[in-house]
């Protein structure tokens, strides 16, 4: 595995004239960047298990499209995810203790009912292979068409616009749902649109990392920024910066030695994360 | 003119009254403690003032004021005690009701912001993160807040729970001077000492309304007395 940076670098330079190595840096950066920042807001708001619970969601979704053969599955699985969205956060809300038992709940049947419709009724050779890439993340991420990139692009550039617009509001919600309802701000609808969102940044990024994985996008840049920041607007720029930072280098990395990528990204993310946490006890906080 | 007026108003969720038979006004300038036992229906009513739950029958009418007008020192809550946030971020979000459609703040809003963290004396904290503030000052920077939200109107939420005397009693006087400034106050409390000390008229609540009226009146109450009065264990 030792190889000189020379080397390395020759073999970057290589990988960066193929231009689908060059459509699938920016779609993961593109994804790692909107997942951190919606990261923030869910994470502040105890809110992290939301993620997980719909990536599991979305996986079931995709067994269901496997099963009727769709080659776009996009179609299916983002109606079900968003609507999941919806649904848990509804619930989390309205009872408190038992809405992350719900969770749980959702997100291992659709886990189990997803692998069970994809074993009972698949017609690919493959089945574990489907199961593994769908839960890791898969290749298919260097088979991106042209379509897919501005696919991508516009939808995050729509969440990343919309999130600069709404930042003082989300700021206000997020610190104090009970404050911002009381001046009038109608907080229901915000929180649907971030459930909406959540949902889509999910089904674009399980291409990337996978279901199992994906929340690690949205919780890892957050978390670490938080251990050496103290304002939000500092939180905000540093867990994207991290989170473009990790997926980009992940995705390098991954390329050059020919590790799965979702798990290059998350473990990047794990590293920064732990160098972040060292920094901030030896500043002594 | 009554900036709120409750008549015959029932109060609680959708499984059930919690304190119903609610009648009382609330002027400019007024200074009114809500107080009543554990569970009487006092958050539960402080709710629907806000407008946070409807009431459930009965009448609540503002007058030359709007929700938004309303300012609100709501309690703590378990996401703020590790909120990366800066007093000054804090304060800022306080001015939202009346940024309309604008998407940032505007030079008012900011400047709306200084003047009221210098009126409260915490400018020097304007850079200092939330989290690592003392329990009385975070309540001060909450109190700034509301105070950017209204010029009418200030809910305030049990505002002393968990301070010590001394920054009790500062905070109480920091509220008072803005009683003084003319601006009206509800406070929902235990403490019957400061309600009796600071407040002009008292609400007091159980399953139906118990008393309402100036407060040198509800001293002469069975209401008050009930409740143990001076001599009681609320004093303390």
């Amino acid at each position: 595995m030792l190889i000189s940076t020379s080397n390395f670098f020759a073999n970057l330079s290589y990988y960066l004239s193929f231009p689908f190595v060059r459509y699938a840096l920016i779609v993961s950066t593109l994804i790692a960047l909107c997942a951190s920042l919606l990261g923030v807001t869910l994470v502040l708001k105890r809110y992290s298990f939301i993620g997980d619970g719909l990536s599991h969601v979305a996986f079931g979704a995709i067994a269901i499209a496997s099963v009727f053969n769709l080659t776009n599955n996009v179609w299916i699985v983002l109606p079900i995810t968003i609507v999941a969205a919806v649904f848990i956060l509804r619930s989390s809300r309205n009872t408190k203790v038992r809405g992350d038992a719900a969770i749980a709940m959702t997100s291992v049947s659709a886990l189990a009912l997803g692998y069970l419709l994809i074993n009972v009724f698949s017609t690919s050779a493959n089945v574990s292979g489907d199961v593994c890439s769908t839960l890791f993340g898969s290749t298919s991420l260097l088979t991106l068409t042209k379509g897919d990139v501005i696919f991508t692009v516009v939808l995050s550039s729509v969440v990343i616009i919309t999130f600069v617009i709404m930042y003082n509001r989300i700021f206000a919600i997020t610190f104090d749902e009970n404050f911002a309802k009381a001046s009038g701000m109608k907080t229901e609808r915000y929180n649907l649109l971030i459930a909406i969102i959540i949902a889509l940044i999910i089904v674009l990024g399980m291409k990337l990392v996978g279901s199992l994985l994906i929340s690690a996008l949205i919780v890892f840049p957050t978390l670490s920024a938080m251990r050496l920041i103290d304002n939000f607007k500092g939180v905000v720029i540093c867990s994207g910066v991290t989170s473009v930072v990790c997926a980009f280098v992940g995705m390098i990395l991954s390329m050059c030695f020919e590790t799965p990528t979702g798990a290059t990204i998350v473990a990047a993310n794990l590293v920064v994360y732990l160098g972040f946490t060292i920094v901030s006890r030896i500043r002594g906080r | 003119m009554a900036y709120i007026t409750c008549k015959n108003l029932s109060v609680g969720y959708e499984d059930g009254v919690v304190s119903e038979g609610i009648n009382f006004q609330v002027k400019k300038g007024d200074y009114l403690c809500i107080v009543g036992e554990n569970g009487a229906g006092k958050s539960t009513l402080m709710k629907t003032l806000l407008g946070l739950i409807q009431p459930l029958s009965g009448e609540l009418t503002l007058d030359d004021i709007t929700r938004a007008e309303i300012g609100y020192l709501p309690q703590q809550t378990v996401i703020q005690k590790d909120f990366p946030a800066t007093v000054e971020e804090i304060v800022l979000s306080g001015t939202l009701t009346r940024a309309g459609k604008h998407i940032f703040y505007t030079k008012e809003d900011k400047k709306l912001a200084l003047d009221n963290m210098e009126k409260m004396g915490i400018t020097e904290l304007r850079r200092k993160c939330y989290r690592n503030l003392s329990g009385g000052q975070q309540q001060r920077v909450l109190l700034t807040r509301a105070i950017c939200a209204t010029e009418k109107l200030l809910i305030l939420d049990e505002p002393v729970n968990g301070l010590d005397p001394k920054v009790t009693a500062e905070f109480y006087g920091m509220v008072r001077k803005l009683n003084d400034s003319g601006i009206s106050i509800i406070m929902v409390s235990h403490d019957m000492m400061a309600a009796i000390t600071y407040a002009s008229h008292i609400l007091h609540i159980g399953k139906t309304q118990l008393f309402f009226g100036e407060k040198d009146d509800y001293l002469e109450t069975c209401a008050f007395k009930k409740i143990g009065g001076l001599g009681g264990s609320d004093v303390n």
